[in-house]
């Protein structure tokens, strides 16, 4: 080959002349991504009228310039030819796909006059429920001001767990409201984390962390993503990390490696916990008459456990004044966990982690935890005013997300994760776990939820928001007899601490009418009749069943609004087609879930980039002339005309929570000097904007750990408005509240749960973290279903709504299940098989992909890639209706063998336990290889959809 | 036949680091984005809404395993992520064997373009090239590729950071570095130096100037562990809880 260029370098061949310099775009304008739940910060090139290119933002503090798959193939979202383009309203059969299209004036009239009679009657009959909406905080208040408790967005179904388990234990959480110190850890455990929150700064970090020599560990059953990429895989089987932790923390405390000094300044571990059975307060915190939890002091008498100072012991007895006996926490902590139940030998089967390794990575936690601590050169002042030379840290980070929490055990499981790090001392310390604002919150949090008897009225707002924190039974949402009084049964018995709601109960008890009827469905990005509801084509006949005595819809109303033609549309009457994320204003607020990192609270907006080409209109701005339409009082000015005729552009800027704390914590005061709280700033948004659609403030680093329990950190986050008072945070490895409902279960008090729940609340609500096998597994013959199912999203597609999009939809077109090559042969299954998927709910037909990186009693496959044909405008024949395919149809919502009466789901927090599958895969016969199943009927679309080109060009013009 | 330049010093390439690559599909999404209206836009997509919808990507990513596992999940199997783009060669078949010189490398910077005016859309390249680096565009008739952002890299209209190719802007785990690989003195040539970057099927000959830095070897269950942790010696009788009772703590 070295003959041929000697002989061609002689002559040359033409060269074109190319433009190394165009002209990039005719403006550039900064806002935020949508792609996804990430919320990076974009520039969108902007030329010819067009969008011509979208990057990341490099000042902006969660993306840092870079944008990832999704983020990029924005353009195919905004050139969708399955978006909306008028409002609808269906005219045939609900599920056929017939509308007539209508004017806004006649949407928002129908709209008004179904809302209005239901608020004059009884506003809970309306069920407000939106999905994966960022606009949270103002869509809650709506519901708040309609005075209805039916509402909630898709937390119930996605993380609750995590997010209820950390807000009761440490006053934050895994999910987005921490993550592990990447900067200064010298190990990361992840547990369950696909691509998941954070999804950029998750990528930037871990790689950074390779790059320095840190080591980093994945518990995943599936290696793919960041498990390929870990220095270690763990293969765990789902629904079983707890009890791999509780092991992991068995070893730690058989090896006294735990940090007693922080467990005894930063935790109730010393706090003193009654031990009189049977009566009302055993299990509780033993408390002085002012109401202070008390300590074991050194000489054996009890002391005000919020008082500094003194000397405690953490194991031992107290005589209580009364004469009963407490004893420390942690004392109840080591007895348990010292448990041979928990011994390595003990979990390596169920979990399918060798014992040695669990020995082993126990070991090399506490190596890494006591042997490698790290001190920075950083002065603080503790809580209660103790100057500190330096900020000290054990190295071990740790993040987890949806693999842990979407099962019935992923409560406990997190607390578990919580209880681990706590014993280790690595909550906001250095090296360790962070809080990002506004967190740490107080713990346990506030506020409870509003909603009950005497709190929902006719015509009138409720008093409080619908969602909160409940410390006990009285805060349940029940009425006397103890019955559910929210369609989604939140906050009721069968799920005391919904925090987020019950978003999969829904469809299922507004059609069953259970604990009561409703007049309509109101419904916002959340494609419940397809991928986001369990139990698929039950809840599509739900949506469709109607009442034989009257010939009525069983769910008689349903208004839904979405960007595009997703499969819910097809279930809705009314359709109020909303904007995509380049032609509306937007908010990521403080009020909800912001951009904060951890060195400083953040928060983001989103502008109009592009005015939309089709008789649309953003959500937000629909949702608040719907309010001042109806005259709810926050949304009307005192001569009842409405109170932010701009819309929800004017919302942001003047809306006040709380006097001085708004949408947007930025810029505020009138001459826009102040951050956190002020008054309402007119040039706001404009503000904003200049700022590349940011607000960022760096805390100083005295502030940057030990949030909990940090003087000038607690003092300045009240300045900030991000907390309500300066006290310190105690940590909360034993929780008091679940104690409470288990105490309610036992017989104590006045509010107790009915005769079927009493076993599941006593035997769930334990004060210190259990594990216990998954629900369905426990119900199911595991023979018959001997494996168990999970999902993820690909990265190219963790939430990023819909196959619709030209480019990510050649990525990944039609799923696989995937399944270990060990299992399949055992199985006497090839590598692209057509097998039959059953579960105790039914069956599908999928194809097989065999791999090695799975945990061999597990399948999984991509999510909601498979889709309904007709839906998102793609052709007929398109692989994700032929061959992809949903696992939805296998899970319920409710247990099996429990007729219907018991939740597929956390018993705790009511999160649906997506992961809690159990499956027996069979070959299918050869005849029906080439297709999967179930299909069906092809739904119609609306006449003004544009149709689908042959041939994409894009870009082709502007060259 | 189309002859290649006389060779210069300068040889841009990209470094991508296995090590780090997590398969999020940034870089191909990004290259589509930007190429699309790039110095070869159109980059279309045949029935984008339909089944078997496919279109022209300079940039791809694949996800395979390599190794076997052993007992107990052991072994030297791991899941690997691997972007697929031109190599730009230093020897590239794709030049060699292209009739018309519409396929061409270019003498200052080594960078492989096709020049789509009198490109004739024989394919001949895309059965030369190993790689599979070459993308034919049916609707224009044309071979298309990579080609480096070259109307970026050089773009007096872009902020001098950010002339860069938008894969290696855009790579949310900083896994690819783009940079002069004929300087042995460049960041991008002491990285290949220092991790062992290797080339692509090196054995046929074409000299890659693009290189992969191979991943760390990554460890499931056997792996030699330290010592585990030694419980301390136990109080009288066998209460574990006794060797903490003693113990005085402040808070």
């Amino acid at each position: 080959m070295t003959g041929w260029g000697e002989r061609w370098r002689d002559y040359w061949s033409p060269q074109e002349v190319v433009d190394t310099s165009p002209r990039v775009s005719d403006e550039v304008k900064t806002t935020t991504c949508y792609m996804c739940a990430g919320r990076c910060g974009i520039k969108v090139h902007l030329k010819d009228g067009g969008i011509r290119y979208i990057e990341g933002n490099p000042a902006h503090p969660v993306n840092r310039g870079v944008i990832c798959g999704k983020g990029a193939a924005g353009i195919m979202h905004q050139y969708s030819p399955a978006k909306l383009r008028k409002p609808l309203m269906r005219v045939g059969e609900r599920g056929v796909g017939e509308f007539r299209e209508i004017e806004w004036d006649e949407a928002m009239a129908t709209a008004v006059e179904w809302l209005s009679r239901i608020r004059a009657d009884d506003p809970k009959k309306l069920a407000f429920f939106t999905g994966r909406d960022q606009s949270q905080s103002m869509t809650g208040f709506w519901a708040t001001q309609f005075g209805t408790p039916n509402f909630a967005a898709h937390g119930g179904f996605c993380s609750v767990n995590m997010a209820a388990a950390g807000m009761y234990t440490i006053g934050g959480s895994f999910w987005e409201f921490g993550e592990p110190d990447w900067e200064h850890a010298k190990l990361v455990l992840m547990f369950g984390v696909a691509e998941d929150h954070d999804s950029n700064p998750i990528k930037i970090s871990l790689s950074a962390l390779k790059r320095r020599g840190a080591k980093s560990i994945s518990i995943n059953p599936v290696r793919t993503g960041y498990s390929a990429i870990a220095d270690e895989w763990i293969g765990v089987r789902p629904g079983t990390d707890g009890l791999f932790v509780l092991s992991l923390i068995h070893e730690l405390l058989q090896a006294d490696k735990v940090d007693l000094d922080y467990l005894a300044r930063y935790t109730n571990a010393g706090w003193l916990v009654i031990q009189a059975p049977g009566t009302a307060e055993d299990g509780l915190f033993a408390r002085d008459d002012k109401g202070n939890p008390l300590v074991l002091g050194a000489t054996g008498g009890v002391a005000n456990a919020m008082e500094p100072g003194g000397e405690i012991r953490m194991v031992g007895e107290a005589a209580l004044a009364d004469g009963r006996k407490a004893v420390p926490v942690f004392q109840l902590i080591a007895q348990r966990y010292l448990d041979p139940q928990y011994a390595p030998e003990a979990v390596a089967a169920t979990c399918g982690i060798p014992a040695d390794t669990i020995r082993r990575l126990a070991a090399e936690i506490a190596r890494i935890a006591f042997e490698e601590e790290i001190e920075l050169p950083v002065p603080w002042t503790d809580w209660a005013g103790r100057r500190h030379e330096t900020m000290r840290g054990r190295p071990v980070g740790m993040h987890a997300m949806r693999g842990i929490s979407a099962h019935s055990n992923g409560f406990q499981t997190c607390r578990a994760l919580h209880l681990l790090q706590l014993l280790i001392g690595t909550i906001d310390v250095p090296g360790g776990w962070r809080y990002k604002a506004p967190h740490p919150k107080p713990c346990p949090p506030g506020p409870k939820p509003a909603g009950k008897p005497g709190q929902v009225e006719a015509g009138k707002p409720m008093a409080g928001p619908p969602l909160g924190y409940p410390m006990g039974p009285e805060d349940l949402i029940i009425d006397a007899d103890g019955q559910p009084l929210r369609i989604d049964k939140a906050f009721s018995w069968e799920a005391p601490i919904a925090a987020h709601g019950m978003m999969h109960m829904l469809i299922k008890n507004a059609w069953a009418g259970d604990p009561y009827k409703i007049d309509t469905l109101f419904m916002y990005m959340a494609n419940m009749a397809w991928n986001s509801a369990m139990n698929t084509a039950e809840t599509m006949r739900m949506l469709t069943d109607k009442d034989p005595a009257t010939g009525e819809y069983r769910i008689p109303r349903i208004i839904y609004s979405d960007a595009f033609y997703s499969e819910t549309v097809a279930y809705a009457d009314l359709i109020l087609p909303d904007t995509t994320y380049f032609e509306r204003w937007d908010c990521i607020s403080i009020l909800d879930r912001p951009i904060a990192n951890v060195n400083g609270p953040a928060d983001s907006i989103r502008q109009p980039i592009l005015a939309p080409d089709r008789d649309v209109r953003p959500f937000q701005d629909v949702l608040i002339d719907l309010g001042a339409r109806l005259g709810l009082p926050a949304f009307v000015n005192a001569e009842g005309a409405p109170r932010y005729p701009g819309g929800y552009k004017d919302y942001l800027t003047y809306h006040e929570r709380q006097p001085g704390i708004g949408p947007l914590a930025g810029w505020r005061g009138v001459d826009g000097a102040s951050h956190g709280k002020g008054a309402p700033n007119p040039d706001q948004l404009q503000r904003y904007i200049d700022n590349g659609c940011f607000w960022k403030y760096e805390l100083p680093e005295e502030q940057h750990y030990y949030k909990h329990a940090n003087r000038a950190y607690l003092d300045n986050a009240v300045a900030l408005g991000l907390i309500g008072n300066a006290d310190p945070i105690v940590l909360q490895l034993y929780v008091e509240p679940l104690q409470k409902f288990r105490l309610a279960a036992q017989g104590h008090g006045a509010v107790q749960p009915p005769e079927r729940l009493k076993a599941r609340i006593e035997t769930h609500f334990d004060p210190l973290p259990i594990w216990y096998p998954p629900f369905e597994g426990a119900r199911v013959d595991t023979v018959a279903f001997p494996l168990n199912a999970v999902t993820q999203r690909p990265m190219p597609m963790y939430h990023s709504w819909g196959s619709q999009n030209a480019w990510l939809r050649q990525i990944l077109g039609a799923n696989r299940l995937f399944m270990n090559r060990v299992t399949a042969a055992g199985l006497g299954l090839v590598d692209d098989d057509w097998v039959w998927v059953s579960s105790h709910a039914g069956r599908i037909r999928a194809q097989l992909k065999l791999m090695d990186g799975v945990n061999a009693h597990t399948v999984w496959t991509w999510n909601a890639i498979g889709k309904r044909a007709g839906a998102w405008n793609l052709a007929a024949d398109s692989p994700e209706f032929s061959r992809g395919f949903l696992l939805n149809h296998l899970i319920t919502e409710t247990l099996p063998g429990s007729g219907a009466a018991e939740g597929n789901a956390d018993p705790i927090t009511g999160q649906a336990a997506w992961y809690d599958l159990r499956v027996r895969v069979e070959k299918a016969p050869a005849a029906e290889a080439g297709e999967s199943a179930p299909h069906f009927s092809v739904l119609g679309h609306p006449a003004s959809l544009r149709a689908s080109p042959d041939i994409l060009r894009y870009g082709g013009a502007g060259r | 036949m189309t002859s290649l330049p006389i060779p210069g010093q300068k040889k841009l390439g990209l470094v991508i680091d296995l090590d780090v690559c997590v398969g999020c599909h940034a870089c191909a999404t990004a290259c589509k984005e930007w190429n699309s209206g790039g110095h070869s836009a159109p980059l279309p997509d045949f029935n984008p809404y339909g089944a078997d919808a496919y279109g022209v990507w300079f940039n791809r990513i694949h996800s395979f395993e390599e190794g076997t596992s052993g007992e107990d999940g052991g072994g030297d199997a791991r899941t690997v992520h691997f972007p697929r783009s031109c190599l730009h060669c230093e020897e590239p078949a794709c030049v060699t064997v292209c009739p018309t010189g519409a396929s061409y490398k270019r003498a200052e910077d080594g960078i492989v373009l096709v020049n789509a005016d009198i490109c004739i859309g024989c394919k001949l390249c895309s059965w030369a090239c190993p790689y599979g680096a070459r993308e034919f565009d049916e609707d224009e008739g044309v071979m298309k590729k990579c080609t480096l952002c070259i109307d970026r890299i050089y773009n007096d209209n872009i902020a001098e950071a950010e002339r860069l190719p938008a894969c290696v802007m855009v790579c949310p785990t900083s896994a690819r570095h783009f940079g002069d690989l004929g300087d042995p003195n460049s960041a991008v040539s002491e990285m290949v130096a220092a991790r062992g970057g290797k080339d692509l099927m090196p054995e046929l000959g074409y000299r890659p100037v693009n290189k992969y830095l191979p991943p760390r070897r990554q460890t499931t269950a056997a792996r030699p562990s330290p010592a585990p942790p030694v419980p301390p010696p136990l109080a009288a009788g066998d209460n574990k809880l006794l060797r903490w009772v003693d113990r005085l703590l402040s808070r």
